[in-house]
């Protein structure tokens, strides 16, 4: 039997399984039923996240969702076709703001009228949008963000490594500018303006056929919130692209992009075009950071230009060098983790100042680390955001970003799956070890 | 009528020479910050994005010296600092100049044996993130620890001028000049030297290097250290002529200051000292003189367009040259 020993594989439809091994099978399952369980607020299940990040959890993770898609398109173009981007902000950013010009309607601008109505904005024609419903603008998101990645491709391809890392890097704050020069689609270049919701209509009714934005009966069937209806939304888009992106791996098209990563010369040779094959790999990485730009905003509401910045950018090649480059669940496990540990410090930082008044060690760590006030040497400040030495959570979750990209890049160069591999590895081998 | 046009014609050359004498200070800027990027790349072969992070902590830690008359959270005072409400006369000015680059020299070496050290032999992608992940770790001391939108330099000529056959000429843009000058002539004479040659010979071959005795080592301590200090005088140089932040350290600018130094570098090549200084001034020139003749349209092309002319510029030549005008065409091998 294969799985007992690491890595065996006796046939090719055991080594390109979806699951080829029974644990990864039986794995799968319980997380699908875990995630389930989680979004219709089962008791024990949903206790787990609630301690990490406090009562209203299903924010935060539902807020992940769209991100970790965008993940796995840049997972796609770096992991598995080997561009290093640093433009993948920029191409959200086309797919949200298709998103907005197609969809949006007048309802989205009354909400922000005294910016727009001091910038002259309110007068233009076709600043709202076209108002069409969810199932036209979530695909053309997707297509328009492609249609940008295919644009940029000829320029891209020309130029490996690090001056392909630094185009993009170009790219993003040519977006930004862009961001800047149309304020009829995208609002205040500050605040933003806001986007559809994700509601599901026909065409321009009055209610909607499925409605994600309001607490009720689903189908005549289960009473959700509105966060719930959301994270089941958000999960099964997911779902869908998590399949595609593992089965575009398994495919023809999959296997050229990984010949071009490893070694585009040799690749060339065996009949790959270098070109076509690069260009497809922006194109499909593009695809998955429209829809999840689109959905992220959408999920959002509002949204401003200064949001596609280099730093979103550098959020998702963190994302993929700490879950492991290369691999769906990697990609999973690191959106996870990068866009969950700020909130799990948040709330540590809250349950710490809860604590000062007691005794104890807890009371003498709080002590040290926290400040109200001014006066005080702890480093974090408890007060409100405000700029100064005692610096507010906000900042020092940055920091402690920083540090982990760099911790991980030298302690754990395949990140998260790269653990995985070595726990499961020495499991298999044990007692033997190697 | 013949006066009118005479007029409008020193009008006209009096703008371009004024527009020449801004591009040329800003093209001093960038040759700085290139320079420091060029150092660091051609001893250690890491593309340093984490240089915008540096070069703002130098730049602060001087404007923290001469206009807070000290350090916070420490118990000592800066001795040098002028008098409250006083200019601090050149050569002390100088001094503190000279202050702050020794502190971004001696963060840079910092990071340089905590970071990136142990990653000598990765991938430069990865070695590329490591900066870019001590840019996101640095950035928050720069921008909140210090409190202030923006911050004084204490700059001892203020916004005074000359006039030059009807242009005026800020003293700030001579001074950018000369520093950028003393620069790059230091870089330049810094490659004569031995330390100067070891480095060449690091960059060019490292384990042939290290076989003569060299301690690469040691080079790319000594390359963080300079790339760091070139990189902070480039970011005091931004801050005191008055391009936007006036003097000051912008917490707008300065941050991102680095990245608009990028098109530079891949004009002028990654590795080619040339390039950097040759890649700055003409980088410097399109945007300015964009900004300034084309300003007319400025409704259509959005207010700030000057500032991603760079970009603009960088996509073409890259199409064109992909391995910029001065730099190494990268050899690939079957």
């Amino acid at each position: 039997m294969a799985f007992n020993r690491p890595m065996l594989r006796t046939s090719y439809q055991e080594d390109t399984a979806i699951f080829p091994t029974y644990f990864q099978k039986g794995a799968a399952s319980l997380f699908f039923v875990v995630l389930i369980l989680l979004g219709l607020g089962a008791p024990i299940v949903s206790s787990i996240p609630s301690f990490f990040l406090g009562s209203t959890w299903i924010n935060p993770i539902t807020n992940m969702l769209p991100l970790a898609i965008a993940a796995l398109g840049i997972n796609i173009l770096v992991g598995v076709t080997g561009q290093v981007s640093l433009g993948h902000a920029f191409f959200m950013g086309v797919g949200a703001y298709t998103a907005v010009a197609l969809g949006g309607n007048g309802d989205e601008w009354q909400a922000c009228v005294p910016f727009h109505q001091e910038l002259g904005l309110l007068e233009q024609e076709g600043q709202c949008g076209l108002g069409l419903p969810i199932w036209i603008w979530l695909p053309f998101s997707g297509i328009g963000a492609a249609l940008a990645g295919i644009i940029v491709a000829p320029a891209a391809v020309k130029v490996r490594g690090l001056y392909l890392a630094i185009v993009t890097v170009g790219l993003v704050f040519i977006g930004l500018h862009l961001g800047r020069m149309l304020p009829s689609i995208a609002g205040d270049f500050e605040s933003g303006r806001k986007w559809p919701k994700l509601d599901f209509r026909l065409w321009k009714e009055e209610t909607p056929l499925v409605s994600f934005t309001e607490d009720g009966k689903w189908f005549g069937l289960i009473h959700l919130t509105e966060e719930q209806k959301q994270y089941f939304l958000l999960i099964m888009i997911l779902g869908a692209f998590m399949l595609f992106a593992k089965n575009l791996v398994r495919s023809r098209t999959g296997r050229a992009l990984q010949a071009i990563r490893d070694r585009d010369i040799a690749a060339e040779v065996m009949g790959v075009p270098e070109f076509n094959y690069k260009r497809l790999g922006f194109a499909i990485s593009s695809f998955y950071a429209g829809i999840g730009g689109a959905l992220w905003a959408s999920y959002n509401g509002r949204m401003a230009p200064v949001n596609w910045s280099l730093f979103l950018s550098v959020d998702f090649i963190a994302i993929l060098l700490i879950g492991g480059a290369g691999t769906v669940a990697g990609t999973i496990l690191g959106t996870i983790f990068v866009e969950l540990t700020p909130e799990v410090v948040k709330t540590f930082t809250e349950w710490l100042g809860e604590q000062t008044a007691s005794n104890g060690p807890v009371a003498w760590l709080a002590n040290i680390l926290l400040t109200e006030g001014s006066g005080d040497f702890g480093p974090i400040s408890t007060g409100t955001v405000a700029l100064g030495w005692p610096m507010s959570v906000f900042y020092w979750n940055l920091v402690i970003y920083g540090v982990l990209i760099i911790a991980f890049l030298i302690f754990e160069p395949m990140g998260l799956y790269g653990i995985w591999v070595k726990v499961r590895n020495y499991w298999k081998r044990w007692p033997f070890s190697y | 009528m013949m006066t009118a046009l005479q007029l409008a014609q020193t009008g006209a050359g009096a703008t371009f020479l004024q527009t020449l004498v801004k591009a040329l200070a800003l093209g001093s800027v960038y040759v700085l910050i290139a320079l420091g990027f060029v150092i660091v790349f051609k001893a250690t072969q890491v593309l340093n994005f984490a240089a915008g992070a540096i070069a703002m902590a130098g730049a602060m830690f001087m404007s923290i010296l001469i206009s807070d008359g000290g350090i916070p959270l420490l118990p000592f005072d800066n001795p040098l600092a002028p008098a409250e409400g006083e200019a601090a006369s050149i050569p002390m000015w100088g001094v503190h100049v000279l202050i702050a680059l020794v502190f971004a020299a001696l963060f840079g070496l910092v990071l340089e044996r905590v970071a990136i050290r142990p990653m000598v032999g990765q991938p430069l992608f990865a070695m590329a993130v490591v900066t870019l992940g001590i840019e996101v770790a640095v950035r928050p001391f720069n921008l909140d620890a210090t409190a202030l939108e923006s911050r004084n330099l204490g700059v001892p000529w203020k916004a005074e001028t000359w006039e030059l056959a009807g242009a005026i000429v800020p003293k700030s843009y001579v001074a950018a000049v000369v520093l950028a000058a003393i620069g790059s002539t230091a870089v330049l004479l810094f490659f004569r030297s031995r330390l100067g040659v070891a480095m060449r010979a690091v960059a060019f071959d490292q384990e042939a290097a290290m076989a003569q005795g060299i301690n690469v080592g040691r080079v790319f301590a000594i390359a963080w250290g300079l790339g760091a200090a070139l990189a902070a005088l480039g970011a005091i140089t931004y801050g005191m002529a008055p391009f936007p932040p006036g003097g000051n350290v912008s917490q707008e600018i300065h941050p991102i200051l680095a990245f608009r130094v990028l098109p530079v570098i891949v004009l002028g090549g990654l590795d080619s000292i040339a390039g950097a200084i040759v890649g700055g001034v003409m980088i410097a020139s399109a945007e300015i003189f964009a900004g300034q003749y084309l300003s007319q349209y400025n409704d259509t092309l959005g207010s700030g367009y000057s500032t991603i002319v760079p970009y603009l510029v960088m996509l073409v030549v890259l199409v064109v040259r992909p391995f910029g005008i001065f730099g190494t065409p990268e050899i690939r091998r079957v």
